[in-house]
């Protein structure tokens, strides 16, 4: 895969003996059905299809360069001028953590940090964010060494579908740093722009609360 | 979304003669500057706003707050609205604006939404953000859906036959009683516009919302002078208790002296087609005494001449009962 390697994308994780429910699902999309009957590894060798879709080319009309620095690591990418940084983040560098809810600054989803602020993603263009340092659910834990955040959604139980849950806590990590007083009403308010349509807030509330307090 | 052509302006004479290349500066602009994106971003989508070019003016050396010498705060346009409301002038100064600011959109939003982009912050009415439906300020001409349709938080001061779209602004509320002054930089020059002149009436041309003309860059807001002894409040009611539109909002500045209102200026939002100083509401209570009575009074006058609709009456009282806490709170302990 090194040779195939795109200029500031993502390298996949390696593919044999660790298929992502995303990689999983995502090679259902290219092969159909009949590869979930097939052996998973077998199935995986058709992966590197997925890092090439979705990467507009400097041959696509109207692409302009844009250099980020996502998660450390820095990255440049061909993209149409109308891409929002939601959409580079998710179709150009696979970072499909950050989530696309209402697409239209309502509901939260999208939230990443830029220069260390939280923002949504989705009401900014990619080609806006030249030279800022983004920062995704990918750049703040990883399973086995989960931000303090990540854990406490864990303990208490922070979300029952997960798809509000990688907004809830980008936004809830960017909070610690924020002008907050200690009550619960507080929080809540402050976490207002994150919906959860699932209605976990009491234990969202309660596991930013946790980390606030242990800190 | 349509196609556009991105550029960056390098200073703000660039990004003046960029915007004059658009044939208007209000509904349909061929040109659009972007800074927090959080308005044209959405209406883009809606293909409400369609561009043919966007420039992107976050590098302008515009975001700083400072202190002049004559005591007025001079505030970037780019200062992003979460820097504002935290501004330790501000907090001290003009209490009101931080209040406001804070009552807005979401922490995420504020990060973004900028103090020059959210002058021009654009309506929420449904039929406007469609455009499947008439409306007279998308599409001129084209009728007005709100008045005979959905128009429960639409507004009941300053509405025409042609627009009833509410201004959705909080931060223009508690820059309207602060009376502040846009400084904007045009093909022609710079110049400084009232707050108070800076937003225009629907009548029948409800396309047209604000004095900018094609070229037109807002480069810095002012405010006066802080007056010692002024207490300022901003309150919001709304559907929820946050990240929510205001279905009626206050801002009142008054200084009291002896028991007296010496000074009032009283700005109302989620009621007016722009953000509604009422000098009707001022007037009934300057020079009066702080009362409860005199509170109701001044209400009474500021939505004298309201204008409901099928279903926003409720606003009419819900206005009145906003207004007479804002100065309860105002006046607590004055």
């Amino acid at each position: 895969m090194d040779g195939e390697k795109k200029p500031g994308t993502q390298e996949e994780e390696p593919l044999l003996g660790r298929v992502s429910r995303r990689s999983f699902l995502s090679q259902l999309g290219v092969a159909g059905v009949v590869a979930t009957t097939r052996p998973l590894a077998a199935a995986a060798q058709q992966m590197p299809a997925e890092t090439a879709q979705d990467t507009p080319g400097p041959g696509i009309a109207g692409a302009v360069p844009v250099s980020l620095k996502v998660n450390g690591k820095q990255m440049t990418v061909q993209v149409d001028p109308r891409t929002t940084l939601l959409d580079c983040l998710r179709e150009s560098l696979q970072l499909t953590g950050t989530k696309k809810g209402c697409d239209h600054g309502q509901c939260g989803a999208c939230t990443v940090h830029v220069n260390g602020r939280r923002v949504n993603s989705c009401l900014s263009f990619a080609v806006m964010h030249e030279g800022d340092e983004i920062t995704t659910i990918e750049g703040i834990g990883q399973p086995g060494n989960l931000h303090p955040m990540q854990a406490a959604f864990v303990d208490q139980d922070g979300y029952q579908c997960g798809y509000c849950t990688s907004g809830q806590i980008m936004s809830a990590v960017a909070l610690l740093k924020e002008p907050c007083g200690p009550a619960d009403a507080d929080v809540k308010e402050l976490m207002s722009g994150n919906i959860c349509r699932c209605g976990a807030y009491p234990n969202i509330v309660a596991a930013i609360q946790q980390v606030r307090q242990r800190a | 979304m349509e196609t556009f052509k991105y550029s960056r302006a390098q200073d703000v004479s660039q990004a003046v003669q960029a915007g004059a290349q658009s044939a208007t500066s209000q509904q349909g602009a061929q040109v659009r500057f972007v800074a927090g994106g959080t308005t044209l971003l959405d209406l883009m989508k809606l293909n409400v706003e369609r561009p043919a070019q966007v420039v992107d003016i976050n590098r302008l050396p515009l975001d700083k707050v400072e202190k002049l010498p004559d005591g007025r705060l001079k505030i970037g346009a780019l200062v992003r609205n979460s820097d504002l409301a935290r501004d330790s002038a501000v907090q001290s100064d003009y209490a009101v604006l931080s209040q406001a600011l804070l009552s807005g959109a979401s922490a995420q939003l504020r990060n973004m939404a900028t103090t020059g982009g959210n002058l021009l912050q654009r309506t929420r009415c449904m039929y406007f953000r469609s455009t499947e439906t008439a409306c007279n300020k998308r599409e001129p001409g084209s009728g007005c859906s709100a008045i005979e349709g959905e128009n429960r938080t639409l507004a009941i001061l300053g509405t025409s036959s042609s627009c009833i779209a509410t201004n959705p602004s909080d931060m223009n509320v508690a820059l309207t009683a602060l009376e502040a002054t846009i400084h904007i930089q045009g093909t022609k020059g710079e110049r400084e516009v009232a707050i108070q002149d800076f937003f225009l009436l629907p009548g029948n041309t409800p396309h047209r919302e604000t004095v900018m003309e094609p070229g037109d860059l807002i480069t810095f807001v002012t405010l006066p002078a802080p007056r010692p002894g002024t207490k300022s409040v901003y309150l919001k009611l709304r559907d929820r208790a946050s990240y929510e539109f205001a279905l009626s909002s206050a801002a009142v500045v008054a200084e009291v002296a002896d028991g007296k209102f010496r000074r009032v200026r009283i700005a109302m939002g989620g009621v007016g087609t722009k953000p509604w100083r009422s000098l009707e509401a001022e007037k009934a209570l300057e020079g009066k005494k702080v009362d409860p009575a005199v509170f109701r009074e001044a209400a009474h006058a500021a939505l004298r001449d309201a204008k409901p609709q099928s279903q926003n009456g409720f606003k009419v009282e819900l206005a009145k009962r906003c207004l007479t806490h804002a100065l309860t709170l105002a006046t607590q302990s004055a």
